[in-house]
């Protein structure tokens, strides 16, 4: 306990006087600022550009576009995991495609999908789903795989219905698994919807971030930057510690 | 990743005709779909199978795509190489002083998570525009992963093997080739795998946002020039080079499983 006290405190310190470094190179003018503001700088933007209001369009565009392609593809994912389950002959076919997936880099089909779909929130939406749900597909496999025999023999022994199988036996049994998979959706969801908005789109933060790139307001950039990869942070932070704990107290028992 | 487990029953090339089988299946799958989709939206978007491939024979056949297609792979080579040889070092340094690892691990694995592409402005105003923020954004992607794993794997390793290099005397630099590196040759490949996907992906973004050449670029200026066999020209060429990079690793990387197992029982 006490060595990993103390691996957060040098971790900790390393961030810090990093940041303290580049405050001072900014400050003194070794970093030309024109490339790299100063953190103190990027905070005072981000909050200018929150109290101000001008990015709460963009926040409530980009949040509720991951928001949709998130839930579409923990519901298409888990759908097709359990699909994908209950017949083994499909699951041969769909087990290389599955271990490929990830190595197509899928957001070049995002061009595809503004050409279909015209520029706005559905193409970012499939976008996310095209990225997310396979992650829940490929957990859901595994979380209904580490189901205990016995626990099914259980259920049929206490004569449960489908449903209440499902819900008493299956889910809580997979949900470990099933919890890495929706932290990676949402990440990954996160990802591709900022990263579609970034390069091609006309809303978002994504888009302010190239907005203010391309208009050489290097201030308002780093600001908005500085938001994104907060959220991102606290938010995987969170999902992180949460699946600590869920983990933990599966261990004892 | 899922793994795929067999019964032993099945004899080996009854095994392999079935997946070969399956495969063949997977991939009339995928050309159905695509027609469908093509034929559905009537090629304003996605250009049907047949003619996408004739489309992309003539392509084959123009020093305009080549030059495209040199540009990519020049930034995608020193990426991917970049990434592998840093990481690889890193992963080693970081699993054999522990404590440097407990410290780096968490920053490493918060990176990895992070949208990366909206720090490309910030690559672009270091590095300027052209072929050096494409390879930096490339390592970016790629160096974490890569990382990792190896970090994971040096992490995992017995103690008894480090010990006996220990014992006998063997200089950083051996053990490193002697002992860690092959012990750990199937995460090795593992990260490898990742980290020439993740850097792909990070050179062909690059190339997307701002860049007047490479493949990334191509794709854009396909649909914006409303030339929709063009662009599902240059997404079926990026798709397969990935599938079969992946599939040989994938390969590889369970050939030094199964040996590792075989070694150590």
């Amino acid at each position: 306990m006490t060595r990993r006290h103390a691996a957060l405190l040098v971790r900790t310190a390393i961030l810090a006087s990093l940041i303290a470094l580049l405050e001072i190179g900014c400050r003194t003018g070794v970093i030309d600022t024109l490339t790299v503001i100063a953190p103190s700088d990027m905070v005072a933007s981000m909050l200018d550009q929150i109290r101000s209001g001008e990015l709460n369009a963009s926040i409530a565009t980009t949040f509720s576009t991951i928001l949709i392609a998130f839930v579409c593809a923990v519901v298409l994912g888990m759908a097709i995991g359990a699909l994908i389950h209950r017949f083994a002959r499909l699951r041969d076919v769909a087990d290389p495609l599955l271990a490929s997936y990830y190595s197509v880099p899928t957001f070049i089909f995002y061009p595809l999908l503004v050409a279909l779909l015209g520029l706005g929130k559905a193409p970012l939406v499939v976008l996310g789903i095209l990225s997310a749900s396979p992650a829940v597909v490929i957990s859901t496999l595994s979380g209904l795989d580490s189901v205990a025999p016995v626990l099914m023999k259980l259920a049929r022994v206490h004569r449960l219905t489908p449903t209440r199988t499902l819900l008493w036996i299956v889910l809580p049994a997979a949900l470990p698994h099933l919890f890495t998979g929706f932290k990676l959706a949402l990440s990954y969801a996160l990802i591709g919807v900022i990263a579609g908005e970034f390069i091609l789109s006309g809303t978002g933060l994504g888009y302010a971030i190239s907005f203010a790139y391309q208009s050489f307001d290097n201030r308002t950039m780093y600001g908005a930057m500085l938001f994104v990869l907060l959220v991102a942070v606290i938010a995987n932070g969170v999902l992180y510690v949460w699946e600590g704990r869920l983990a933990r107290r599966r261990s004892p028992g | 990743m899922s793994e795929l487990s067999f019964d032993n029953t099945q004899s080996l090339s009854a095994r392999r005709s079935f997946r070969a089988f399956d495969a063949i299946v997977l991939v009339l799958l995928v050309l159905v779909l695509w027609q469908a989709i093509g034929s559905w939206t009537r090629g304003v978007a996605v250009s049907p199978p047949l003619q996408t491939f004739a489309y992309l024979a003539s392509l084959l056949t123009t020093s305009m795509f080549w030059s495209h297609a040199a540009a990519t792979l020049e930034a995608f080579a020193l990426a991917f190489v970049l990434s592998a040889l840093l990481g690889l070092l890193l992963g080693l340094v970081f699993g054999v002083r522990r404590f440097a690892g407990e410290v780096a691990e968490p920053i490493l694995a918060g990176f990895y998570t992070i949208p990366k592409v909206t720090l490309y402005p910030v690559v672009l105003l270091l590095f300027g525009l052209g072929m050096s923020a494409k390879v930096a954004f490339g390592v970016m992607h790629g160096l974490v992963p890569m990382t990792l794993f190896t970090l994971g794997a040096v992490r995992n390793l017995p103690p008894v093997l480090l010990r006996t290099a220990r014992v006998l005397r063997l200089s950083p630099g051996r053990t490193m080739r002697w002992v860690l590196v092959p012990a750990c040759l199937p995460d090795i490949v593992n990260g490898l795998r990742l980290s020439f996907s993740l850097s792909l992906l990070g050179v062909l973004i690059g190339e997307m946002f701002s860049s007047q050449r490479g493949l990334g670029f191509l794709l854009v200026s396909g649909m914006a020039q409303n030339n929709v066999p063009l662009s599902t020209a240059v997404v079926t060429v990026i798709v397969v080079i990935a599938i079969v990079a992946n599939t040989l690793m994938l390969r590889v990387s369970r050939r030094f499983a199964r040996r590792a197992d075989q070694a150590a029982t």
